[in-house]
């Protein structure tokens, strides 16, 4: 019998809605696949048990008694620790936060509890969500459930291993620079950052405002179709919020590919990206055109400079973010004789070297007779590459790539070369720095045996679209694997 | 473009209290990220103008209605230190 931990969104709601399991069974599940599993993966900071199992029950009631009930009901959901949580403690992966209880529930997760989910705890991160391997959690590194030895990705890896292993059905996480999608690369999931502004980031705390988007991470396309549809939409509570109609995320899923316009990126193929990742990613479009799909090769020069310009941009908004945590309303306070002291001495031992390293090059990327070299030229080139993007969505409906240039990496492998670090997400950058859908699908297995990730980019709301090729790649790829970790049992 | 970087003034201005071996360590790390960043300054980019938000929207309006705040004895509850419904600092001006 098929362990429910192992069940996909979709299959969990048919067999929740159809009486053949309760929310509760469902929830004990993934709580002992948390338990065989997090001693090694430590994919969670914090497992809510009492709150899940409140959750649980009241899900039960609602699907027993005919009450109205949503596809979320009874759906174990993790969130990524920088999504704040009414009562209950989000650090960030901060020591910074530690201990800190938010007196509101972020839009987002307001939202998936209305939908009756149930909120298994908060995932681990990169501290503030900077960086791509979960390495720099002030609380310890997360493992990938592949091959325990790599990293998950990053920063939200805690979100992308829990969903891997069937520690939760679906989780949440934020992407920046790649957030979202390269965890789910290198962990065999589906990752997706929706459209900036199509969800609300009211309580997502803060990293770079014009890069930040929330979105899902699944085993599926149509389960994170099915996520999306629960939180997205605008929310008067961010000014940043789409106010206009929502895209129909679901209407494309099934229609296949046939006459469908698919770019493939120069600039994101080739030099830099590993051969299998290559390999795999070439398969795929070949069997796309197979299906029906018109290719074409496209050029998008611009791109060359995108992890420079993010690298400005991105530091530049954390340091003006981060100005917040200065030990007066919450969070860590160290002594100091005076204010400026006080706050200088806190955040020196509050943050840890990553967030550190932002800081001071954000501070420098702003600050007087360098403003206009930095970041003035980045944001200039910014607009290069949404010229970019806007031609190229003039020949073709969506543009594809692989995720990550290179499969889940060892532990450490990265951790002493920032610049080596930031290269892992220069596929994904592009796509924030234009405030584009993109989605990472994870297409098959390298001789490792570590999962390759394919990733689709749409235009600014053409989540439709991005969707319909996400399905048929999925449909393709047949990825069924199932990480070595999730096929442990308690008794071993 | 070689980068050279005042990395004590820029912790004073981030208000971080690092130490000289930090601050050393900081520098060239920083300098490593700049000089690749600096290759945005390679582009040509006259008459293009930056783009500080993806969505190029301006104002955003909403209705000015009354609606529940955060509560307040929650709020500073988070608080390091405080003084009935205030934040307590250390002082800011010296005594007169």
């Amino acid at each position: 019998m098929t362990d429910l931990a192992d069940l996909t969104l979709s299959e969990a709601t048919s067999g929740l809605q159809g009486g053949e399991m309760t929310a509760v069974e469902l929830l004990e599940a993934v709580h002992r696949r948390a338990t065989m599993t997090e001693a090694q993966l430590h994919a969670y900071l914090n497992i809510d048990r009492p709150g899940a199992a409140r959750a649980a029950v009241a899900a039960d009631s609602a699907l027993g008694n005919g009450a109205a009930v949503s596809k979320l009901t009874g759906i174990p959901v993790a969130l990524k620790d920088n999504l704040v949580t009414r009562g209950l403690e989000t650090t960030c992966s901060s020591k910074i936060l530690a201990g800190y209880l938010p007196p509101y529930d972020a839009t987002v997760v307001g939202r998936l509890r209305e939908a009756g989910s149930v909120i298994v705890g908060k995932t681990n991160l990169d501290e503030f969500a900077m960086g791509s391997s979960t390495e720099n959690s002030a609380y310890g590194t997360s493992r990938n459930p592949w091959d325990p030895d790599r990293v998950p990705g990053g920063s939200s890896g805690g979100s992308a291993a829990a969903v891997a292993v069937g520690s939760a059905l679906a989780a949440l996480g934020s992407d920046t620079g790649g957030s979202i999608r390269q965890p789910a690369s290198l962990c065999g999931i589906v990752g997706m950052k929706p459209t900036y502004g199509l969800v609300s980031r009211y309580g997502l705390i803060a990293f770079a405002s014009s890069l930040d988007q929330i979105g899902p991470l699944t085993r599926t396309v149509p389960d994170s179709v099915t996520v999306l549809e629960a939180i997205g939409g605008y929310d008067p509570a961010d000014s940043t919020s789409h106010p206009g109609k929502v895209p129909d995320f679901r209407a494309g899923l099934g229609r296949g590919v046939a006459g469908v316009r698919i770019g493939v990126v120069s600039e994101l193929s080739g030099e830099g990206i590993d051969p299998q990742v290559q390999a795999a990613v070439a398969r795929m479009v070949t069997s796309l055109e197979g299906e029906g799909a018109r290719v074409t090769e496209l050029s998008l020069p611009s791109f060359e400079y995108a992890l420079s310009a993010y690298y400005l941009i991105a530091p530049a908004e954390c340091s003006a973010n981060l100005a917040r945590f200065d030990g007066v309303r919450y969070g860590l306070r160290r002594h100091g004789d005076t204010v400026e002291e006080m706050m200088a001495n806190t955040r020196a031992e509050g943050f840890g070297p990553e967030v550190t390293r932002r800081i001071l090059l954000g501070t420098y990327a702003l600050s007087a007779g360098y403003y206009d070299a930095f970041y003035g030229q980045a944001q200039r080139v910014r607009t290069l590459i949404l010229n970019d993007f806007d031609s190229a969505y003039g020949q073709v409906d969506v543009l594809v790539s692989p995720t990550s240039p290179t499969t889940a990496f060892e532990v450490g492998a990265r951790a002493t070369d920032p610049l080596a670090m930031y290269m892992s997400d220069v596929c994904t950058i592009p796509s924030n720095l234009s405030g584009h859908p993109a989605i990472s699908v994870p297409v098959g297995l390298d001789d490792a045996g570590l999962p390759i990730g394919f990733q689709v980019m749409a235009p600014a709301l053409g989540e439709e679209v991005l969707f319909q090729v996400a399905a048929e790649v999925e449909r393709i790829a047949g990825f069924s694997d199932r990480p070595a970790l999730a096929n442990s049992r308690a008794d071993i | 473009m070689p980068i050279d970087i005042d990395i004590a003034k820029v912790a004073r201005l981030a208000r971080l209290a690092l130490s000289d071996e930090e601050l050393d360590l900081y520098r060239a790390q920083c300098e490593v990220v700049l000089e690749h960043a600096a290759l945005v300054q390679a582009l040509p980019t006259e008459g293009v103008e930056p783009t500080s938000h993806p969505l190029r929207r301006t104002n955003a309006f909403r209705e000015d209605v009354v609606t529940e705040c955060l509560d307040t004895e929650e709020v500073l509850a988070q608080a390091p230190d405080r003084d009935g419904n205030y934040f307590l600092v250390p002082p800011i001006l010296e005594e007169p």
